[in-house]
């Protein structure tokens, strides 16, 4: 019984150990992402040359949190550029890289008769948003602040859920549970048809960039650093700007 | 043999640190006060009201409409019965996940009975009713298993003996055996209650996230992590709270009526 256990316990720490993929020859490299990524990383990482890539998506404040509370992924890629600054600025993060743009829209299910930021307001209409902790919901707040106050309130006041990540936002929207969201155009991308993007008008979008680091005490940096630069120019950049992402400003 | 009770001595400290080590860390991490501080916001005051009463509403549907279904269960034999107490115990292993897809594709706003919930006019997505089928459909089974349990364990004598005196069953299931098994359901509803505090992903996925309206005390917690650590610390320190308290009430029920019984 003994060895059993022993054995289950060497099983069970040699899966977590370094090179527990199937190719045996590869480090293993964790990849904290933004959840609004999933697709596009998910496309291009099995294809990265130096490493197995792990890929761990939420949402960038969570990421982020983890990482403030010892958790070591190789690189973190944030949906903005404030929360890689700040853990730079806590010693915890390499100096962040922008590497990707994204652009905010509003969000309908295909058939909605919702044709612009002003149908909003409207009394009965559901909107889901990102809450204000997550890039999403900053991103979405710092729209709304930007129309006229009486606009901003009554769409504020129709807002019946503030998601986590844009995975929830997407979710109510597919299942019907609300009229209209914020997320970004790439997350409408991705759900295909049942969604339809309604630009915002240019004085009220926000710049949203992406921004990557390679985290301090990353267990391999040195490929970590590749795995950054083919954010920039590389395959990963490539299904990035399939999937609708603009490139780095 | 020395080596075995060596062992077994070992693998219950390492049980005992590997359980209790998270939950020292909620109190040790940040000093009392700042624990109080946080929980003076509005955000954290109305997730703690919202648990309270969406917890306080699934309990008593569970309560209400549990307890005559598991005394059925529990008096009864009929075919299909091993059947029909799969199912009802299904939730109780089922992932919060898929209880959240599950609730979507049921009752969502596309779901099967989704047009008949909004013909009758009924908001469940996004509104505090919402949570409330949520904290039931994974709640419930805690507290039927336990029920049938206590039913099957009281003494039928007693019944029998109620019902030659004249009683009717209906009077004979409040007046004996009601009171009979009241420490087993009292034990069912402290487990289901828990069960209930702690629901987050089948809460968010088909009740969603709003302040004061389903975005109970887990949820806030989930939305704290990023922003405001201590705060999220604060509202779990609350939950262990509650849970211990919880705890204690089920421990205090003599065990051979919350463990004996039909379901064993």
């Amino acid at each position: 019984m003994k060895k059993g256990a022993v054995l289950l316990a060497v099983a069970l720490a040699s899966c977590g150990g370094d090179d527990g993929g199937s190719d045996q020859s590869k480090p293993r490299l964790v990849v904290s992402a933004a959840s609004s990524m999933t697709e596009a990383l998910d496309a291009c990482s099995a294809d990265f040359a130096d490493a197995t890539v792990r890929l761990s998506f939420a949402g960038s404040d969570e990421l982020a949190a983890q990482i403030r509370q010892g958790v070591k992924p190789d690189v973190y890629a944030a949906a903005n550029t404030k929360l890689p600054d700040a853990l730079h600025d806590e010693g915890l993060l390499g100096k962040p890289v922008e590497f990707a743009t994204n652009e905010l829209v509003l969000a309908v299910p295909a058939g909605s008769e919702i044709a612009s930021v002003d149908d909003l307001t409207a009394k009965g209409v559901t909107i889901a948003i990102g809450d204000e902790s997550v890039p999403i919901g900053s991103y979405t707040r710092e729209t709304l602040a930007k129309l006229p106050a009486a606009e901003s309130k009554a769409i504020l006041g129709n807002v019946r859920s503030n998601e986590p990540d844009v995975k929830g936002i997407v979710g109510k929207l597919t299942q019907g549970a609300v009229d209209a969201g914020f997320v970004y155009v790439t997350d409408v991308n991705a759900a295909g048809s049942d969604l339809k993007a309604i630009e915002l008008p240019p004085d009220v979008e926000p710049q949203v960039t992406y921004a990557a680091g390679v985290v301090e005490g990353a267990k391999h940096p040195e490929q970590a650093s590749t795995y950054l630069n083919e954010l920039l120019d590389g395959p990963c950049a490539e299904a990035l700007r399939d999937a609708g992402f603009g490139a780095a400003p | 043999m020395r080596w075995f009770p060596a062992l077994l001595t070992l693998a219950l400290v390492v049980t005992l640190a590997f359980l209790t080590l998270p939950i020292v860390a909620i109190f040790v991490d940040s000093s009392p006060a700042d624990l109080v501080d946080s929980l003076g916001d509005q955000g954290a005051r109305d997730a703690l009201w919202l648990s309270l009463r969406t917890t306080g509403a699934a309990l008593a549907i569970i309560v209400i409409v549990g307890t005559p279904a598991a005394y059925l269960l529990a008096t009864r034999t009929f075919r299909g019965k091993a059947l029909v107490v799969t199912l009802v115990e299904l939730p109780l292993v089922l992932p919060p996940a898929v209880a959240g897809v599950a609730l979507l594709a049921a009752v969502g706003p596309k779901g099967l009975a989704g047009g008949a919930i909004d013909a009758a006019g009924i908001q469940l997505t996004l509104a505090t009713a919402g949570v409330v089928v949520a904290l039931t459909f994974v709640a419930s089974p805690f507290y039927v298993r336990q029920a049938m349990a206590a039913f099957g364990s009281v003494d039928r004598t007693l019944l029998d003996a109620s019902r030659t005196l004249g009683a009717s069953e209906a009077r004979g299931f409040v007046g004996v055996m009601i009171p009979t098994a009241m420490p087993g359901l009292v034990a069912g509803g402290a487990l289901a209650l828990g069960r209930a505090l702690g629901e987050f992903g089948a809460t968010l996925m088909f009740a969603g996230s709003f302040q004061g309206i389903t975005q109970t005390v887990p949820l806030e917690i989930y939305n704290r992590l990023g922003t405001d650590f201590d705060g999220a610390l604060a509202l779990s320190a609350v939950l262990v709270a509650v849970s211990v308290a919880i705890l204690l009430a089920v421990k205090l029920v003599p065990r051979a009526e919350v463990l004996g019984g039909a379901a064993r």
